[in-house]
């Protein structure tokens, strides 16, 4: 179950709230989808639901086209809307059936599944209640139910950890994952551990635009550029003699002098190059104690920042 | 068509379960019992084994009794965001509108359903028209398919439930009462055709006992249009601006 997204564009009177994107997505790959508020992660989703039609521009699910037939898509699909809107008046499980006989489970295995899904997003103590009366963390379990009921190929979840304490969403990133392993995922969030945690891969959309796509590894080679070093170092005599002494170093572009007095030095490799053997000959060299080098990894917050403002 | 056979079970579930079909049926029942058994001018002064008093008391219930039944329909579900959860499952614009126009119905179909008796009692008393008494009931549930798309138009346009109510009552005034009233100061086309489209007409001449096809046609049309506009509303969404 493939989705390709084709030039995508929604507009909202004079603003484009999706401008022309395209991606893909594979089969068994979870993709999270970031951006800041108002980018137009929850337009896409709406749009690849069939909620929306787009202004312009395609999306096939598994070569379905959402001008074609719908219904087919809809299908396969399991969504989780912002927000997470949900009948309150209504019990747990006479909802969960009401939207499994809606997307087609047969009647005989309806019990089984609504058991099943009961069983995976922990709702077995407050099964009979009305939804209203859930907290919110147990309605967003609820949200997540129907949504994965009718055990869909796709999985869209806007923003499904939110209002979860933190156990529960270590369970619903690792149900997530466990999911993802046969089915496509697509969830967005503004929370970045997340993506981190349970994403193959990071597509960051802002003003409609996509900025960046790929692992989150590959990102973050992607704007880290040379390599950064923080290293302490201790049992010296001169600072200015193990500052000039660093620089010496053929690999280090630049050492910043400007280290707090207990030795701690922040330096730039060149392009390409790593120094790490180099300050470590050299200290053992010069009898220094190197107590400590650590390699400073851009975050994905700074790359988030630096791609989503200007 | 299974799905809209759900979606009008769902519905009609959560009349029951929030009290708005025992209010409504009680209030229904209430009003037109009075009328027809307990007031000035019920059956008894008439003096007719005729279910005539019923008919036109349970005509102006059924005007007010449809729209606080059709308010919440679509109204709640674009407030509370649950119309974005229903149309992404595996179901057709059509099948939720269809859907919630049978879930009104059938309660409808509830309240006149508990108004046998005043048949049976009245067939008991003297010999009855029986073929007026269906046409009358007939009158009644043509009556409200058309109230009832009036209000899923109304509800699918706001999402105040208020509001929905208010302007379902105003497109009805129309319908029952102010085209009757301009037609009868008009002559000519304009007339012609607003005494056409005045609901009272087609209704009372249902209710004495002729269908007429044209009747028929004329409710079955308003229905439509109120469903069609009502569907239209709901997929709007997806005009590009």
């Amino acid at each position: 179950m493939n989705i390709i997204v084709e030039n995508l564009t929604k507009q909202y009177g004079p603003q484009k709230a999706v401008d022309d994107i395209s991606f893909k997505v594979n089969t068994g790959e979870i993709l999270g989808f970031l951006g800041p508020n108002g980018a137009g992660k929850t337009t896409t989703m709406k749009i690849i639901t069939c909620f929306m039609a787009p202004t312009s521009g395609d999306v096939k699910v598994n070569d379905v086209s959402i001008h074609s037939n719908q219904e087919e898509i809809k299908k396969r699909i399991g969504y989780l809307p912002e927000n997470n809107p949900l009948y309150y008046d209504m019990p747990v499980l006479e909802y969960l059936s009401f939207v499994g006989q809606l997307q087609g489970i047969e009647k005989s295995k309806i019990q089984n599944k609504i058991v099943e899904m009961v069983h995976v997003c922990g709702l077995n103590d407050e099964k009979h209640k009305k939804i209203g009366e859930l907290s919110k963390g147990y309605r967003q379990r609820v949200g997540l139910a129907q949504a994965m009921i009718h055990d869909p190929e796709i999985l869209i979840l806007d923003e499904p950890t939110t209002g979860l304490d933190p156990n529960q969403i270590i369970e619903i990133r690792k149900l997530i994952r466990h999911l993802g392993k046969e089915k496509t995922v697509i969830l967005s969030t503004h929370i970045l551990p997340e993506v981190e945690a349970t994403c193959d891969r990071i597509l960051i959309i802002n003003k409609g635009k996509i900025v960046a796509d790929g692992t989150s590894e590959t990102l973050r080679k992607q704007a880290q550029g040379n390599e950064m070093l923080k290293i302490e170092i201790r049992d010296y005599q001169n600072k200015d003699q193990v500052i000039s002494d660093l620089q010496r170093i053929e690999t280090i572009q630049m050492v910043d002098p400007s280290s707090d007095p207990n030795g701690i030095f922040m330096l730039q490799s060149k392009p390409g190059a790593s120094s790490r053997r180099d300050i470590f000959n050299l200290c053992m060299q010069k009898n220094w104690f190197l107590a400590e080098m650590t390699p400073i990894e851009t975050k994905l917050e700074d790359i988030f920042r630096e791609l989503t403002t200007e | 068509m299974r799905k809209i056979w759900i979606i009008a079970l769902r519905e009609l579930r959560s009349f029951f379960d929030s009290l708005t079909a025992y209010i409504l049926v009680v209030v229904f029942l209430g009003l037109s019992g009075f009328f027809t058994w307990l007031s000035g001018s019920d059956i008894f002064l008439i003096g007719q084994a005729s279910l005539q008093p019923f008919f036109s008391v349970a005509y102006w219930t059924l005007f007010f009794f449809t729209p606080a039944l059709t308010m919440r329909m679509l109204a709640e579900e674009n407030k509370s965001g649950t119309i974005e959860l229903l149309l992404t499952k595996a179901v057709s614009d059509w099948d939720v509108i269809l859907g919630k126009f049978l879930a009104c119905l059938m309660l409808i179909g509830v309240a006149l359903l508990l108004t046998l008796p005043y048949y049976i009692s009245v067939w008991a008393m003297g010999p009855i028209d029986h073929g007026a008494v269906w046409c009358g009931y007939l009158g009644l549930i043509l009556m409200s398919m058309s109230f009832i798309g009036i209000g899923l138009f109304a509800s699918s346009i706001t999402s105040n439930q208020i509001v929905a109510f208010l302007l379902s009552l105003f497109i009805g005034v129309f319908f029952l009462i102010i085209f009757n009233v301009l037609a009868s100061g008009l002559t000519g086309f304009l007339g012609q055709l607003l005494s056409y489209l005045s609901l009272s007409t087609h209704f009372d001449s249902i209710s004495r006992g002729v269908v007429d096809s044209r009747d028929v046609i004329f409710f079955l049309s308003v229905t439509v249009l109120g469903l069609i506009l009502a569907e239209a509303s709901l997929s709007k969404r997806n005009i590009a601006e």
